[in-house]
Formats: structure tokens, C-alpha cells, sequence
């Protein structure tokens, strides 16, 4: 690839796309001074410079390092790069998408302050799950600094767990996941995938074997006649932290977060980036408005105000206040909502705020048109 | 804090980019952070300040570019600019925006040295 503008030469005695420049790269003057320039003997190309070829003194500016001869830049090059820092991780969240969708896996990425009560919502929600639909397979991947205390909690409840530690680090990434997922998979595998997952199987299904890409070693190309597995449920608790997860695509379905009632209803305003990329809002802890000032109202209003499209659900952990709609809720997304008596239909991403603001944003742009019309029927 | 972790990336991508063209240091590095990326632009210098020594972007010059938040506003029916989340609309004062521009976080160019 061409250093100056990106163009690819894919025959070395090619002229470039440049401007202004005849066959020759560089100047006659140049060519002059950089043959003058002593070449070792051997063809083998210098790091910078041209290849001279010993028995004719043919110059290739086409081989060595740099491809090709800028004139006045032969030190120093521009690379023109706009690549997103953040790109290796969200080719990494991008596979474990692709992996957790082939899989009927529904991923969700519980994020929150440390101590918001996550870990104990989830094993709530574990037992309350086991009661209403036995045979959905639930897992959890736990993320902290340092000790396995919540993976070892949710492991009391029956459900597998994998205990991520973090040590330095302030928040779960994506090849961090995939490895987890590999290990449940590794140490549970009826209850991580809700079916058998032997080599057999997935030969039965048609998968291809190249090892690396994803948490299996097979890739996802859709088989002819494959049924989408079962589905299962997979809970990630990430470190406890309002800023930095935010950033961090993990390959979730979407993100959850977790505020506490003890945490103060300013929180979505002071976290904003973390409220903008949750699609769910939990208020935990409803138990204990009756001891604290929290104002619920202004609360969701604030979160509304980083994210007009977040949803919001009010339970109680500890007394199981609101962990019906907390599971109605799941059960939408693992789409088995069929015995609610539901009719909705529509795409995923949607919510009920979104719709609303885009309903009272046309009754207004309806109402306008109406009296514009009116206005030009009857001039003067 | 999260700017650590992605000062490692940017130097990831600079050695990875080292590999592909064959250089030897990086004499300037220009970064793109939007206002609404949600990274402290003073820590992050200070996180590649802290990582170089010792790597190509040792004694780099390192140019953050920041470009301004920006958002379609529900309420106007506009593009407008917004400084951070939680802002309400210039034009008509609506919290219904979604944000369009100013969350990009990515290695614009380098300027390189062979040896």
C-alpha cells in the first residue's frame, strides 16, 4: 500500500496514482544522489532507498520496507490510519454476538455502582426462573477485582457461574467473555447450552471446525435445516462501576443497569454515558423508599434525559416486589411471550418511551400541517 | 481508570501498524475523541505519557483532536450540537435526542520514522 495515499501497487514497475510525478518517483537529481549512495553488494533491499540491482544498477523503489520513494520523506512517512481504538475489542464483541445468536444464547451485560445489589437480584431472579420455566438453562459470567464471593453465591443457587478477576482492571472487555463462555462451556455443558454440545452434534449440524473463531472453534455460517438451539439465558455482572463499562462492548443483547434507591436519583445525569447505553433501567432496593429521599419521578426523568429510549422496571431484590415484570421482560426477549396474550409486533430496539415521544412528535407535526393548510384555503 | 486501558490499545494499533509498514518510531500520532466518547481527553494524554517510554511512541508528539457532540433533536427536528449527554437542545430545549457525531474514538495518522 502506497505510504502518501492509500492507493494499492500491485505491479512494482507501475506508476502510482499520484499527481504531478512522471514515471519516475523522484527527481533526476535524487535518483542520482541515492545512487551515488554506496548499496551493499548483495541485492537485498536497504531500509530505506532503492533495491540496485548490482549487475545492471537498475533502482527498484518498489521493494524494501517503504514500497515506494517520496521524495523530500524519506525519513519520516505519513500513515494515514483511522482505525477505532477501540476496534479490537468490538471484533471480539462482534464474535461473541455472532456466537451467543447462533446459539440461542440471550446475553445481558448487568452493569452498576458497587453494592447496588446486582448479585443478589440475580439470585432472585435464578430461583424465580427455576420455579417458572425449570428447564431454561441460566448461567452467569461474574466480574470483580479480586475474589470468586458472587460466583460462589450464584453457584449456591444451582446455576453455573465462571468468576472473572479483573486485578487492576475496571471493566469486563470482550476477549475476556469469550474466554469465560469457553470455560462454561468447558465445565457445564448441558446447562450452559441446553443441549448436548458432543463433537457428534455439531458435526450433525453441519458446523465447520476451524478452531479460533469463537468460543467453540466453529464458525456460524447458517446450516441448511439447523434449528436455532434452545435458548438459554446468560447473565454478565461486570464490575461494579458507572464509568468505564460503558465503553466496553461485550457482544451483549443489551445492557441493564442496576440503581439502587440508597444511590440517589441523580445518578443517570452524573453517569450519563452508562444510562445512554442501557436499554433497561432496574431501581432496586423499592423496599427501602419509605427510609430514603429518592425521588422515583425525577429519576426516570433524568435517565430519560440520556436516553430518551430506556425502559425502566422497579423491584425489590430482597422481598421480590416488581420481579414479575423483571422476568415478564426477559421472557419478551427470549421471545416466550406467546402465553401473555401479547400482539406486538415489532423490531428489536424498540421501547415504549421511543414510541410515545415519535407518537406525540407527529400528533404536533399533524396538528401544524392543519392549520397551515387551513391558512393557504383561505388567503387574505 | 479506563483511559489506561485505551492508551494500550492506541499503542497496540501503532505496533500493529509498525508490523504492516515496517517503521521504526512514530514522530507524531493524531487522535480523533468526540465529545461525547466519553473519554477524559486530559487522561488520556497523560495515560500515553505514562505507557511510551521505551516504546515507538516514545518522545511522540501527540495531537488529540477533539470534535464536537452532536445530536437530531425530536423536539426541532434538527441537527444540533451538544456539548454532553443530559444537555438539553439549543434551538427548542427538548431532551429527545439522539446522539449523531462527537462519539468517534480512533488513530487519525502518524508521521513515522524508519529509523
Amino acid at each position: 500500500m502506497c505510504v502518501v495515499c492509500g492507493c494499492s501497487q500491485t505491479q512494482r514497475n507501475r506508476a502510482p496514482a499520484h499527481p504531478s510525478r512522471p514515471q519516475g518517483q523522484a527527481s533526476p537529481e535524487r535518483l542520482l544522489a541515492q545512487a551515488a549512495t554506496p548499496a551493499s553488494d548483495d541485492a537485498a533491499a536497504p531500509e530505506t532507498g532503492p533495491r540496485i540491482d548490482p549487475r545492471s544498477g537498475d533502482l527498484d523503489y518498489g521493494a524494501g520496507a517503504a514500497r515506494v520513494s517520496v521524495p523530500g520523506l524519506s525519513q519520516a512517512r505519513a500513515i494515514k490510519l483511522e482505525h477505532d481504538i477501540l476496534g479490537a475489542n468490538d471484533r471480539i464483541a462482534a464474535q461473541n454476538r455472532a456466537h451467543f445468536a447462533a446459539h440461542g444464547v440471550l446475553a445481558l451485560n448487568l452493569v452498576s455502582s458497587p453494592g447496588s445489589g446486582k448479585t443478589t437480584l440475580l439470585c432472585a431472579t435464578i430461583e424465580a426462573l427455576r420455579r417458572r420455566h425449570p428447564a431454561l438453562p441460566v448461567a452467569v459470567i461474574e466480574g470483580d477485582q479480586q475474589t470468586a464471593f458472587d460466583a460462589e453465591r450464584i453457584r449456591a443457587t444451582g446455576a453455573p457461574a465462571i468468576q472473572i478477576n479483573t486485578g487492576k482492571g475496571c471493566h469486563l472487555d470482550a476477549p475476556m467473555v469469550a474466554a469465560a463462555f469457553a470455560q462454561l462451556h468447558r465445565h457445564e455443558p448441558e446447562q450452559a447450552h441446553g443441549h448436548s454440545h458432543s463433537h457428534e452434534h455439531e458435526q450433525a449440524h453441519g458446523h465447520s471446525h476451524e478452531q479460533g473463531s469463537g468460543a467453540h472453534g466453529h464458525d456460524h455460517a447458517p446450516a441448511p435445516g439447523h434449528d436455532h438451539a434452545a435458548p438459554s439465558l446468560l447473565f454478565i455482572e461486570n464490575v461494579g462501576n458507572l464509568v468505564c463499562p460503558a465503553l466496553w462492548d461485550l457482544g451483549e443483547r443489551a445492557k441493564v443497569a442496576i440503581l439502587s434507591v440508597t444511590e440517589g436519583e441523580d445518578k443517570p445525569l452524573k453517569y450519563p454515558d452508562m444510562f445512554a447505553a442501557a436499554r433497561l433501567m432496574i431501581l432496586n432496593k423499592i423496599d427501602l423508599l419509605p427510609h430514603v429521599q429518592f425521588d422515583v419521578a425525577r429519576c426516570i426523568e433524568l435517565a430519560r434525559r440520556v436516553n430518551p429510549g430506556i425502559e425502566v422496571l422497579q423491584v425489590s431484590a430482597s422481598t421480590g416486589a416488581g420481579l414479575d415484570d423483571w422476568l415478564h421482560w426477559l421472557e419478551h426477549e427470549l421471545g416466550h411471550d406467546h402465553d401473555h396474550g401479547h400482539s406486538h409486533d415489532h423490531g428489536a430496539g424498540h421501547s415504549h418511551a421511543t414510541e410515545q415521544a415519535l407518537r406525540a412528535r407527529v400528533a404536533q407535526l399533524e396538528a401544524e400541517l392543519a392549520q397551515l393548510r387551513q391558512t393557504v384555503a383561505a388567503p387574505g | 481508570m479506563h483511559e489506561a486501558s485505551l492508551a494500550g490499545g492506541v499503542l497496540q494499533l501503532v505496533d500493529d501498524c509498525a508490523q504492516r509498514e515496517g517503521f521504526a518510531r512514530v514522530l507524531e500520532l493524531r487522535l480523533e475523541v468526540g465529545q461525547l466518547a466519553g473519554v477524559d481527553v486530559a487522561a488520556l494524554r497523560f495515560a500515553l505519557d505514562c505507557i511510551a517510554p521505551g516504546t515507538r511512541l516514545e518522545d511522540a508528539r501527540i495531537e488529540l483532536v477533539e470534535t464536537p457532540g452532536q445530536a437530531w433533536c425530536l423536539g426541532c427536528n434538527s441537527r444540533v450540537p451538544i456539548a454532553q449527554r443530559g444537555d438539553p437542545c439549543p434551538a427548542c430545549s427538548s431532551y429527545l435526542l439522539e446522539p449523531t457525531g462527537g462519539m468517534e474514538l480512533r488513530v487519525l495518522d502518524l508521521q513515522v520514522s524508519d529509523d
